[in-house]
């Protein structure tokens, strides 16, 4: 089986945000990028596929050199080889984009990808590819089990649990607990220097979007505490200052 | 090779220990953290990672186990990662990384308290007497098994009455009538990893025909041998969770082909690993001290008090400052001596040497500095936790708080692997012993500094404007200082300058702290010259404020062992001469500390 895991380059969770270029742009001065946290649980189930069905995982990432250190990191953990597709993302359409040719060319049976990036969070890439390459796609997948063709999901939906059934080739977006993070060991951080990292050229994408500006979220209040016997306090400011009733 | 590059490699393994007192280092002879290339980096950032999923989840289990099963197990899943095989060489079963690299796995692991210990204690002075004494056979035989976890290690020199003495222990090993075995009998403490190791290095001395050795003798026991018996876990201030045991072997039968090396050697390995236990046991402290810092980082951003954060008040960035100053010095320092081993050790493969046989000749020569290491990583891991409580106010105090355990834990870095006092004391006996030994000229320069304080004082003006010319030349003052009292220190006491152990101690402040000083300032000079002087204005800061410090305390030891010996006339010279030789520019250091720690305070972390 052909495994293809998409993975992303993001600032990792405790980094301080901010921004340049008159607020369009993210300012990566000083910040530590890691592997998506929920393309890292993809990674991490597409590795145990990999071992099971005794096929072939890629891993591919759509952006530039500087996250080559985390590409690196998923050979360590498991991908046989790396496709980076050298381009500064415009937008989900873009890297959608990238990733659908690579899948046209390669065949892969299965594209993990985590249910959506840490940085934009769109979360709609794997959607997006799935309709570019005409099959299926289900997110987020909270469980998968593969035997033969046949694939066995499960997703959390609104109220309850779904399990279904569906046929390769698939594309999912995965998140916990699909299987544990796994930490690259000794031996495959030894070995990920000797695995092929195959840089490629964007195809042409119109551009879609552009940013206008970022901004921050504004900082928490100091909170107030009001007495459990005046709840009528607790109704009014959450009515005029809150503004939440 | 390019020339230069081939040059600066015969300049860097031409290293000499101890020679930094006389000698001045180039910026681009020493090697920096910022050196290690992405498959360290990625191998450190492994060792981060486990610790964070495996072993901070579970401090409060690991320090009230039971039983020793726990950090058994834990132990087999770093052994799975392949994190208790670093140091070993590919042929058993290792992954052969150079001692730099070991040094920045040991860091890495540093901060997970009773577990770092546990997995020090093994990979370090468990495995290392098999790797660098073991026969092939031994080595075959054992370290595939270490470096995979399967088998674990314990370390067995200290005994109820012999401690910091190593070699007056009393446990003996007899010859069996056969000829095939050494009947073991002694007692043994505070022996790490004892409830659960597999294999022990024990010292003991050969008895024979009713007469002891005068040296110990190290024998591999396997736990199957027999004879072999303990007490239940110690209670200790810290380090709960690792298992501390009195083990007692009783006519413990071991094979004659486990004894290690020869007999009577068994001082020398105990030193000698020793050694390379010091140096990474800074390390593993400066591992410590960095997630401490964080803590405390963290919970000042988050305490309010008066309106706002304590991060914004004055008092609390000068401690954070301390702190991180304190660390980055380590850091320097460390990986400074590190390097210089993997140096050492190819200059002396080079020569011919067998890998074993390099490796500790390479430490041997470096020992001052491995020791100088030890006594400044533990000392600065003390501070932050102390400080660290301090940060944390009513809740440091606080069984419930994380500093709580770094503070207990913290401790015993000052005590094993030879006290901090036993490793004052080494500095200056090895750097005396080989000035005597005609290896080291300290006499030479020492005698110049005797005339300089008889001359009149420079007056300065005279430093061309390059980086850092006047820092420099503060270092070659400070050495000065140090060469001057410990000249006239000899000259008074001759042989019994051992038994002035006030003023070795004082010694020993002022050579460590040069060492110190001069490795902060050569890694931000070799820093500017990578990432130039805007990226290098905080860092330029931590150097100042070092510089400062050591300057502080040299100038203050200095005067501590002067006054402890000298009289009337050479008295006055002295402290004049000390004076000239502690003279720094005044600049606000109270400025520059406000801009380390607010560079901390806005990254809520230690990140230099």
């Amino acid at each position: 089986m052909k495994i293809l895991v998409c993975i992303t380059n993001v600032p990792d969770t405790t980094s301080k945000i901010t921004f340049t270029d008159n607020d369009t742009k993210l300012n990566k001065n000083g910040v530590q990028f890691i592997i998506g946290p929920y393309d890292d649980y993809a990674l991490a189930r597409g590795v145990e596929l990999k071992e099971q069905t005794g096929g072939t995982l890629t891993v591919l990432h759509v952006g530039e050199a500087d996250a080559e250190p985390q590409i690196r990191k998923a050979l360590a953990i498991g991908a046989d080889d790396a496709i980076r597709v050298n381009a500064e993302p415009m937008d989900s359409y873009f890297t959608a984009v990238q990733i659908a040719d690579i899948a046209r060319q390669e065949n892969y049976d299965l594209i993990l990808m985590g249910r959506e990036s840490i940085d934009y969070n769109s979360g709609v890439v794997h959607g997006l590819v799935a309709e570019m390459l005409g099959i299926s796609s289900y997110s987020p997948v909270m469980k998968l089990d593969i035997s033969g063709n046949t694939v066995t999901i499960a997703r959390e939906i609104d109220g309850g649990k779904e399990i279904l059934t569906a046929n390769l080739p698939l594309v999912l977006g995965c998140q916990e607990p699909i299987a544990e993070w796994k930490i690259p060991n000794m031996r495959g951080i030894m070995t990920a220097r000797t695995k092929p990292l195959k840089v490629v050229e964007p195809v042409s994408v119109i551009e879609m979007t552009e940013p206008q500006h970022y901004s921050l979220p504004a900082p928490k209040g100091a909170c107030k505490m009001i007495p459990a016997s005046e709840a009528g306090t607790l109704i009014r400011l959450l009515q005029t200052e809150a503004k939440v009733l | 090779m390019a020339v230069a590059e081939a040059n600066k490699i015969f300049e860097r393994s031409s290293i000499r220990g101890g020679e930094f007192l006389i000698k001045e280092t180039q910026a681009s002879q020493i090697f920096i953290p910022e050196e290690f290339n992405e498959e360290q980096q990625m191998i450190a950032a492994t060792c981060r990672e486990f610790l964070a999923k495996e072993i901070w989840p579970r401090l409060d289990e690991i320090d009230h186990a039971k039983s020793p099963e726990l950090i058994a197990s834990l132990m087999d899943k770093a052994g799975e990662l392949g994190l208790l095989g670093t140091a070993v060489p590919e042929e058993y079963g290792g992954f052969g990384m150079n001692f730099n690299t070991s040094m920045l796995v040991a860091e890495a692991t540093g901060a997970g308290n009773s577990f770092s210990v546990a997995l020090s204690a093994h990979t370090g002075i468990g495995t290392l007497p098999i790797l660098y004494y073991g026969n092939e056979e031994q080595k075959s035989k054992y370290l595939p098994k270490l470096a995979s976890g399967e088998w674990k290690a314990a370390y067995c020199l200290t005994e109820p009455d012999s401690g910091s003495d190593a070699n007056s222990a009393k446990t003996k090993a007899r010859l069996s009538g056969d000829g095939l075995h050494y009947i073991v009998n002694g007692q043994k403490m505070w022996i790490t990893n004892g409830g659960f190791a597999d294999v022990f290095i024990v010292f003991a001395k050969v008895e024979e025909n009713g007469q002891t050795d005068k040296n110990l003798t190290a024998f591999i026991i396997d736990k199957t041998s027999g004879g072999i018996t303990m007490n239940e876990p110690e209670h200790k201030m810290g380090i709960k969770g690792s298992d501390t045991r009195q083990i007692f072997f009783n006519d413990c039968e071991v094979p004659v082909e486990n004894m290690l090396s020869e007999r009577g050697n068994g001082f020398k390995i105990a030193v000698n690993i020793l050694n390379i236990g010091r140096i990474k046991l800074a390390a593993a402290a400066l591992g410590g001290a960095k997630k401490v810092a964080e803590q405390a980082i963290n919970y000042a951003n988050e305490r309010k008090q008066f309106g706002t954060s304590i991060a914004n008040f004055g008092a609390i960035k000068h401690k954070i400052a301390e702190m991180a100053v304190g660390m980055y010095a380590t850091e320097s320092a460390a990986y400074r001596v590190g390097q210089n081993i993997d140096d050492l050790i190819t200059a002396f493969q080079a020569k011919g040497m067998s890998d074993s046989e390099a490796k500790l000749k390479a430490l041997e020569e470096l020992a001052i500095e491995c020791a100088i290491m030890k006594v400044h990583g533990s000392e600065v891991l003390d501070f932050v936790v102390d400080e660290g409580v301090q940060i944390y106010g009513g809740m440091g105090f606080s069984a419930d708080a994380p500093m709580d355990r770094a503070y207990r834990d913290s401790r015993i870095n000052r005590i094993f692997e030879g006290t901090n006092e036993i490793n004052r004391m080494l500095v200056v006996d090895m750097l005396l012993k080989r000035a005597m030994k005609g290896q080291l000229d300290l006499m030479g320069p020492a005698a110049a500094v005797g005339k300089e304080i008889m001359s009149i004082p420079d007056f300065g003006a005279d430093e061309e404007e390059t980086l850092f010319a006047k820092e420099k030349k503060v270092i070659r003052n400070l050495k000065k200082a140090v060469l001057m009292v410990a000249g006239a220190a000899v000259q008074k006491f001759m042989m019994k300058l051992s038994e002035e152990q006030e003023i070795i101690m004082s010694l020993a402040d002022m050579v460590i702290e040069i060492y110190v000083a001069e490795s902060v300032l050569l890694r931000v000079e070799k820093r500017i010259g990578l990432l130039g002087e805007e990226r290098n204005a905080l860092q330029k800061d931590l150097a100042l404020v070092y510089l400062n410090r050591s300057v502080e305390k040299v100038n203050s030891a200095g005067r501590a062992a002067i006054t402890s010996f000298a009289e009337s006339d050479e008295l006055n010279v002295m402290l004049m001469g000390l004076k000239r030789f502690t003279k720094i520019e005044p600049s606000n250091l109270k400025n520059a500390r406000r801009r380390i720690a607010d560079e901390l305070i806005a990254k809520n972390n230690y990140t230099f």
